[in-house]
């Protein structure tokens, strides 16, 4: 068979362009900016803002139709209604779905052939990734902030308690380590819609059943659920703090039982603690998995 | 000089070895075709050239350093594509580019007409700017290709870079490879298509069952491996049509020449026996006959024989 040569115009590249390779540092940043801008453009982010401004609209219309006297009676007992109540649903959704299949995505849609064998450390791009998610999920809890912000500013004036701004940053201490766990997860698996499952019910049933369970039953302290230590976020719009206390005839088959409340060292080191853990084991993980 | 070298990689999934103390050493400027069965080792072997897998045991070293212990120096002069990777269907192929830059460390100064320059190397100006997402496989290929060859690397490893493209585009990918060996480039490429491989390939290595067979130049491969009892076959092509006479009369009675086979009136097969000297006589014996000779080559077929008899052995 004879063979026609294809026209082909190839197009000589200039001289190799001297380059640096950056350090890991500004390759995290690159990896971080390119995630947001993946994130941005996805429904995802669109619908857990929509979410969150859901939630918040709600409550809006609520305390509008009943009066803000049926929920609250003074400034601090508003932002425990509304944020202490509402917060934590909002970060553990939000560190499900951007966390869930962080990593198990880049194995199942194959866009880890894309990154990982260019000259950069996995750990930079694990750690691109979180704080990618970590920076989609705080725009989303800034707009719920603000949303309470302004209901309160509206109902309240600007008496913000300081214990708001406590819960603030312990909703944000919050956030990071449940991306840190959803992050660990996802590094457990190479599914992303089995990751997403798994956390989602981790998240919304498991620990909080175990923490049930727990303290009615064992009677025991529950200091390893991340649940148990989030609990810091609403505890701190109390007033007074709330205290491990016993309860007469509240436990099963009319015994005595105790209610626990988590002290804020405790929350703070639960928190710390899992995000610590979930971090580096993510890590480890990442490092060792194959695409194979 | 460009290097990359496999030290008694091995790589084990169980009691299954999928690759078994490989030892190869490439060097220079050239393009070697990397060549097996399915399963053989060929994709695990650029996996951990890549960091994608670790190796069990052994080094996979790049211009001498271990990719495993010192991943970012010893990928920096490579440009990589293994398998068909994905980019997020939201980025524009001029994104997904502009991320490898970032991450390459490419000035900016000069970069879009980097990206620009590689896009239209692999003729997709004009989807420069499309989400991905819409892309089909072939087009995807193209993009990742443009991505690998983004950094002006010195090494370029392919895994089975014409997976996906149509002929049109395999031919580009040959094109584009034979430009690479110009520009003192080392590829090494794997390839389940023998007529690529014979086509570009100055160098073959086959694996098998994890174990390496052969590494040696294609003519040196064809030479001993070709046929049983010796010989090889030459792919030649004209300009101008040939006749039967000058066949029989000239061409025929050439030294070494065994037979002589017209597969159109501008192509001819030959076999002949001898090795290379042989080989470069007939070259310069065709020329001086001035039949417009345009191409001269070991036959994809000859490759073909050579990689059945070595690959029957191991079954």
């Amino acid at each position: 068979m004879s063979k026609t040569p294809l026209p082909t115009t190839i197009t000589k590249l200039e001289p190799p362009t001297s380059h640096m390779l950056p350090g890991s540092l500004s390759q995290v940043g690159t990896v971080t900016k390119y995630e947001l801008i993946n994130y941005f453009r996805s429904r995802r982010f669109f619908i857990l803002l929509l979410i969150g401004l859901l939630i918040g609209g709600i409550l809006t219309t609520l305390v509008a139709y009943y009066g803000i006297s049926t929920f609250a009676s003074s400034s601090l007992g508003f932002y425990s209604f509304w944020w202490g109540n509402s917060i934590t649903f909002i970060i553990t959704i939000n560190g499900i779905f951007f966390g869930g299949d962080a990593i198990s995505g880049e194995f199942q849609n194959k866009t880890g052939y894309f990154l990982v064998p260019n000259p950069l450390r996995r750990s930079s791009i694990y750690i691109g990734k979180y704080f990618g998610a970590l920076l989609a999920s705080l725009m989303i809890f800034g707009a719920y902030a603000a949303l309470t912000v302004g209901n309160g500013l509206y109902y309240f004036g600007t008496n913000i308690p300081y214990q708001f701004g406590e819960s603030l940053i312990f909703s944000v201490i919050f956030l990071v380590a449940v991306l840190g766990f959803t992050f660990f997860f996802s590094s457990l698996f190479k599914s992303s819609s089995i990751s997403i499952l798994v956390t989602a019910i981790l998240f919304l049933f498991a620990f909080n059943i175990i923490q049930l369970l727990v303290s009615t039953f064992a009677q025991t302290e529950p200091w390893f659920i991340i649940s148990y230590g989030a609990g810091i976020v609403g505890n701190v719009l109390m007033d007074p703090y709330p205290s491990t206390q016993p309860i007469r005839g509240a436990g099963p088959r009319g015994r005595d039982s105790i209610l626990f409340a988590v002290t804020i060292p405790e929350g703070l080191a639960i928190l710390l603690g899992y995000f610590l853990v979930t971090a580096i084991l993510g890590l480890i993980l990442f490092e060792r998995k194959e695409f194979t | 000089m460009p290097s990359i070298e496999a030290r008694d990689l091995t790589k084990q999934y169980g009691s299954f070895a999928a690759l078994s103390n490989l030892n190869l050493k490439i060097e220079g400027a050239k393009c070697v075709g990397f060549l097996g069965p399915n399963g053989a080792g060929k994709t695990t072997t650029l996996k951990i050239f890549t960091d994608l897998i670790r190796a069990s045991s052994g080094q996979a070293l790049i211009n001498g350093l271990d990719v495993h212990k010192e991943k970012k120096k010893a990928l920096d002069p490579c440009g990589v594509l293994i398998e068909t990777p994905e980019i997020y269907p939201s980025f524009t192929p001029r994104e997904a580019l502009s991320m490898i830059a970032d991450l390459r460390g490419i000035p900016r100064a000069g970069r879009s007409k980097m990206i620009e320059t590689v896009v239209s190397e692999v003729k997709m100006d004009e989807w420069m700017d499309k989400k991905v997402g819409k892309f089909s496989k072939g087009m995807k290929q193209r993009i990742n290709i443009a991505a690998a060859l983004l950094s002006e690397p010195d090494i370029v490893l392919l895994d089975e870079p014409t997976t996906g493209l149509d002929p049109r585009g395999q031919a580009e990918v040959r094109d584009i490879v034979r430009s690479l060996k110009q520009r003192n480039r080392l590829v090494f490429m794997s390839s389940h298509l023998l007529n690529e491989v014979s086509e570009i390939c100055d160098e073959v290595a086959m694996i098998d069952h994890g174990k390496l067979l052969v590494y040696d130049t294609l003519a040196h491969v064809t030479d001993r491996f070709a046929h049983d009892g010796g010989g090889s076959i030459l792919q030649v092509e004209l300009t101008k049509d040939i006749d039967d006479q000058l066949i029989k009369g000239q061409i025929s009675i050439l030294a070494g020449v065994d037979s002589v086979e017209k597969l159109t009136p501008r192509s001819l097969r030959i076999k002949f026996s001898g090795g290379q000297e042989e080989q470069a006589r007939l070259l310069t014996d065709l020329v001086a006959l001035k039949i417009g000779l345009l191409s001269y080559r070991p036959s994809a077929s000859t490759l073909e024989d050579s990689y059945l008899n070595l690959i029957k052995d191991t079954l």
